[in-house]
């Protein structure tokens, strides 16, 4: 029977559609499994160094390190944004960029310049026209600290030698595997945060020297944020991913459902036809 | 008197716990430190961290380096790398230690990093020291 053979097409091609996006939804979620695994691994690590940071930056301390100097003549400013590789993953870094440019554009009208450093190629392809001074692509599932230690040096270094007067990083939040939250972050000079119950003239004894435990300290720092940055990036990434591509199977399977139902309508009504032509055909005789 | 002590590295949270004494690899010389120690920060060198727990039992384990925070009733140990006592494997610190040396001694000078290397080094000799220690208390 001849009846409805594009639709007959049209289904057929939109099952191999949901094929692909059904099999895409299941390898990112046993990919965001493995990356919540990687960011609950180093978030100890991270929060611990946090702590003993807003310590540093709370205490009266001899060595002033630059990244606990607050600059109060902002000239330019540096953005550190994180996104993924690649797309098909619904709005999370649209909405990362969208956080990003506000923020920027809140500088740009007191004049203020800005330099940005990207990872990840989306980031890459948005911000070109923005003056990226550095950026890295194509870290894959797990990204290490020694593959983005260089890009951010770039950043560092310019905050140290004056040419930027704060830093800025731009990340997602997992909140949980339906919600990513973007958030953009104050990297330097530090913000301490919490209680106060620390706040009163004191120092550390240091061992060796106090420039030299504080250097190392803040090296490690910046590593631990920008790694854990990347890690939870890398798990929104997939978590966004698994979302779309469900809704998207759930999409097309609406969608052949509504192709078969008329499909049957077209069929059952060239079945009637038919034989009401057999019948009227037989009466006439 | 005890305090609390945390021992992260950036791969795992190895210990948190409330313990009575603890005893660091300073890159000066070995730290001990008691409850209500003042604040203190110290790098660490490779070498073996030991604490004694609230049973009064010592325990310990390898630190590869890091920093060293002492607040008077919580101490924290960011180490760089870091396993338990008994995870260390002394055949593959000797291996480590051999590719170490090799590398250092390797034609093209200007390739090396001798701070990686040197690193590397330091951390499997203290793997090994810490190992050999332990199998004397052991009685091996």
């Amino acid at each position: 029977m001849a009846v409805g053979k594009e639709i007959l097409t049209q289904i057929k091609s939109i099952g191999n559609t949901k094929k692909i996006t059904k099999a895409m939804e299941m390898v990112a979620a046993s990919k965001m499994r493995r990356a919540q695994d990687r960011m609950k691994a180093s978030r100890p690590y991270a929060e611990k160094m946090r702590q003993v940071v807003n310590h540093v930056a709370y205490g009266h301390l001899e060595y002033k390190h630059p990244y606990t100097q607050i600059r109060e003549n902002v000239k330019r400013v540096g953005y550190i944004v994180m996104s993924s590789d690649r797309g098909l993953c619904g709005g999370l870094n649209v909405n990362l960029f969208k956080k990003a440019l506000q923020s920027i554009a809140e500088w740009k009208k007191q004049d203020v310049e800005v330099d940005i450093c990207v990872f990840g190629a989306k980031a890459s392809a948005a911000f070109r026209r923005y003056g990226i001074v550095a950026q890295k692509t194509h870290m894959g599932d797990a990204p290490k600290v020694a593959d983005m230690i260089g890009t951010i040096k770039v950043m560092l270094d310019a905050y140290e030698e004056g040419r930027i007067d704060r830093l800025f990083l731009v990340e997602n939040e997992f909140v949980n595997s339906m919600t990513q939250r973007p958030q953009v972050t104050q990297l330097i000079p530090l913000v301490a945060t919490g209680t106060d119950s620390i706040k009163h003239h004191w120092d550390y004894l240091y061992e060796p020297e106090s420039k030299e435990v504080i250097d190392a300290l803040m090296q490690r720092y910046i590593e631990s944020i920008i790694y854990q940055g990347a890690v939870e990036n890398v798990a929104c990434e997939m978590a966004a991913r698994m979302v779309a591509m469900k809704s998207a199977s759930d999409n097309a399977g609406k969608m052949i459902g509504d192709l078969k139902l008329i499909y049957n309508k077209a069929r059952q009504a060239a079945i009637t036809q038919e034989i009401s032509e057999i019948v009227a055909g037989a009466a006439a005789v | 008197m005890t305090f609390h002590l945390d021992v992260v590295t950036a791969e795992q949270a190895l210990f948190s716990g409330t313990v009575e004494e603890v005893i660091a690899p300073g890159a000066m010389g070995d730290l001990g430190i008691m409850p209500r120690h003042s604040q203190l920060i110290s790098k660490l060198r490779a070498g073996e961290l030991q604490y004694k727990t609230t049973e009064g039992a010592m325990a310990s384990l390898f630190v590869s380096g890091g920093v060293l925070e002492v607040q008077p009733h919580v101490v924290t140990v960011l180490a760089d790398t870091g396993m338990r006592a008994e995870d260390l494997d002394e055949a593959a610190a000797r291996e480590a230690m051999k590719q170490a040396q090799d590398a250092l001694q390797g034609k093209d000078p200007e390739d090396l990093d001798y701070e990686a290397i040197q690193t590397e080094l330091e951390s499997a000799k203290a793997q090994i020291e810490m190992l050999h220690r332990i199998g004397k208390l052991r009685g091996h």
